[in-house]
């Protein structure tokens, strides 16, 4: 028998109002697997990885992480979350709080550590994304690469078993995009659990397991990442990287 | 290579148009001037008033504080606790207005709705009313003994007057705060939303639980943004305090009706009167101003 998946979804369906957003999905991630999820704008790929940590309540289907299911509405969601480190598009750092302090925050908060490890822990996490000079600096002082890197170490503070990334390079600068992608890059290095939303198809293929392809709220093809991208099996995927490609 | 420092800005002047506006406002001072002085021969006497600010006590030969003073000391006590449970109830009903559990949402919007679409002194007679026959009874409040040591003493005075008139102040001050804080409450429920979504997803995402969440992300964010709307009502709630006057709460508005019915000195009352509301109220812009000033700086 095969380990049982760090992520397991199955069945998933998901309504905002009588729109479809996610319709039967199925996906298990293994400890240790990198999936990257591309498709067309709208197609459900935020919809789908916040659903895993609860962003967004799912109404059929059953989500779980580690074993346990995750619902709607249930209690000790916080538990769950502190496994699941998230970035965003739009970094979402906490502007009125250091950079230190957007990172210790988690950490004293929810695994109830006290404030010099906390610190300490923090400061590690910095240097590994290369930014622990700015420690005493407020967000709206570091530009957008600095800070997505930030977001990234504030997640890793937590000490999560698997990441989430929601177009962590979508909204940054061209000469910001290669220190964030060399951070989430040594980061899959270490074995950390990635799911990554990206249509950065060079770190997909340096570290996907696998591509999974969504469009219009369902997974239309799923495969290895160089087969995807020289070969796609569907005609909608096929539209998507010529589209990809087009720019 | 040093470069150049920046060329001066040019000077603001008055030009002409601020000269003739100035001219203008100052023609129509003078003209009401002399028509109180030459039509309404008005006989000008501050003595009078000014008694009813300080006098000196017959027994001890001090200076001893009159009504005009105890008056303003009342309303600046009114003004700071008022400030104080105004803002509490405002920010517990602005949290309800926008959090999840329906009847929450509900009872708060009620409340809103129903002190903002009163008249301040027709919801101040009907509270006044419950409050003082039905609530302090209730709570045995109105039956507290004046001359226990808990009340009898010098804190005491000072935070609350007289302990004679503490019920009396006490109504007062929670219909005002009452009453403004629906305000408050409105202002609170805007600076909540005011925050990015982005903001409460990031805290939930690293686990962060509801009450956490408010206390360490999204209220101190949003009391930032309320800062000068809330101010704006702190120095509302100054002002508004003098109907509290009207179910005879013994301050400055009260005792200055005293004052002009005792000594006829209309003007000179009311202008002193006016003068003191003046200063309060500018002081507390001041000081919010500055606070606010402290405020952004800690983002840069
Ligand atoms: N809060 C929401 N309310 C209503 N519709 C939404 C909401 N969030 C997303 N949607 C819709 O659901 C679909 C999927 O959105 P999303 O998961 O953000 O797509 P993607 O991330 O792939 O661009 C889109 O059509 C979007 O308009
Ligand atoms: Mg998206």
């Amino acid at each position: 028998m095969t380990p049982s998946p760090l992520v397991e979804i199955s069945g998933l369906c998901k309504w905002y109002d009588d729109f479809s957003a996610l319709h039967d999905i199925n996906l298990r991630v293994a400890e240790g697997e990198k999936v990257v999820i591309c498709g067309p704008s709208g197609s459900g790929k935020s919809t789908l990885i916040r659903c895993i940590n609860q962003l967004e309540a799912h109404q059929l289907g059953t989500i779980r992480v580690a074993g346990q299911e995750v619902r709607p509405g249930m209690k000790g969601i916080e538990a769950i979350r502190r496994e699941v480190g998230m970035v965003f598009q739009g970094f979402n750092l906490f502007p009125h709080k250091t950079v230190l302090d957007n990172l210790t925050l988690g950490p004293i908060r929810n695994r109830g550590m006290d404030r010099s490890a906390a610190r300490k822990l923090a400061m590690d996490y910095l240097a590994k994304v290369r930014i622990a000079e700015q420690a005493d600096k407020y967000p709206p002082q570091l530009s957008g690469g600095q800070q997505q890197r930030v977001a990234i170490a504030r997640a890793l503070c937590m000490q999560p078993r698997m990441m989430l990334f929601d177009e962590p390079t979508s909204a940054l600068d061209p000469e910001m995009i290669a220190g964030v992608l060399d951070v989430m890059e040594g980061l899959a290095r270490d074995g950390m659990t990635m799911i990554v939303v990206t249509h950065e198809m060079g770190f997909a293929r340096r570290v996907a397991d696998r591509v999974v392809f969504m469009d219009e709220g369902e997974i239309v093809e799923t495969a290895p990442p160089e087969q995807f991208f020289n070969a796609p099996r569907t005609d909608r995927a096929k539209l998507f990287l010529g589209q990809l490609l087009a720019h | 290579m040093t470069r150049r420092a920046p060329p001066p800005l040019p000077r603001r002047r008055l030009t002409v148009l601020d000269m003739a506006l100035f001219g203008l406002v100052a023609a129509a001072v003078v003209f009401v001037a002399w028509r109180v002085n030459s039509v309404l021969v008005y006989n000008w006497d501050w003595s009078r008033v000014l008694g009813f600010v300080a006098r000196v006590d017959d027994d001890t030969g001090q200076w001893v504080s009159n009504l005009l003073l105890q008056g303003l000391f009342t309303t600046i006590r009114l003004a700071f606790w008022g400030t104080i449970l105004a803002a509490i109830i405002g920010l517990v009903m602005g949290y309800w207005r926008t959090c999840d559990t329906l009847a929450l949402r509900i009872i708060s919007r009620a409340y809103v709705e129903l002190i903002r679409n009163i008249p301040p002194l027709v919801f101040i007679f009907i509270f006044y009313f419950f409050i003082s026959s039905q609530l302090f009874p209730a709570l045995g409040l109105d039956s507290i003994d004046r001359d226990s040591p808990w009340v009898d003493n010098v804190f005491f005075r000072f935070a609350f007057g007289e302990p004679a008139l503490f019920t009396n102040f006490l109504s007062g001050l929670i219909c005002l705060a009452l009453f403004e804080a629906a305000y408050i409450t409105e202002i609170v429920r805007a600076g909540i939303q005011s925050i990015d979504r982005g903001q409460w997803e990031a805290g939930r995402a690293i686990g962060l639980s509801r009450g956490n969440l408010l206390r360490d992300i999204i209220f101190p964010q949003a009391v930032r943004k309320i800062l000068p709307p809330l101010a704006g009502q702190f120095i509302t709630l100054i002002k508004d305090s003098a109907i509290i006057s009207l179910i005879s709460v013994q301050e400055l508005t009260f005792l200055a009706t005293e004052v002009a019915a005792t000594t006829g000195k209309t003007f000179e009352t009311w202008i002193l009167v006016a003068g003191m509301y003046f200063a309060i109220c500018y002081l507390f812009a001041f000081v919010f101003a500055r606070l606010e000033r402290r405020a952004g700086r800690a983002r840069r």
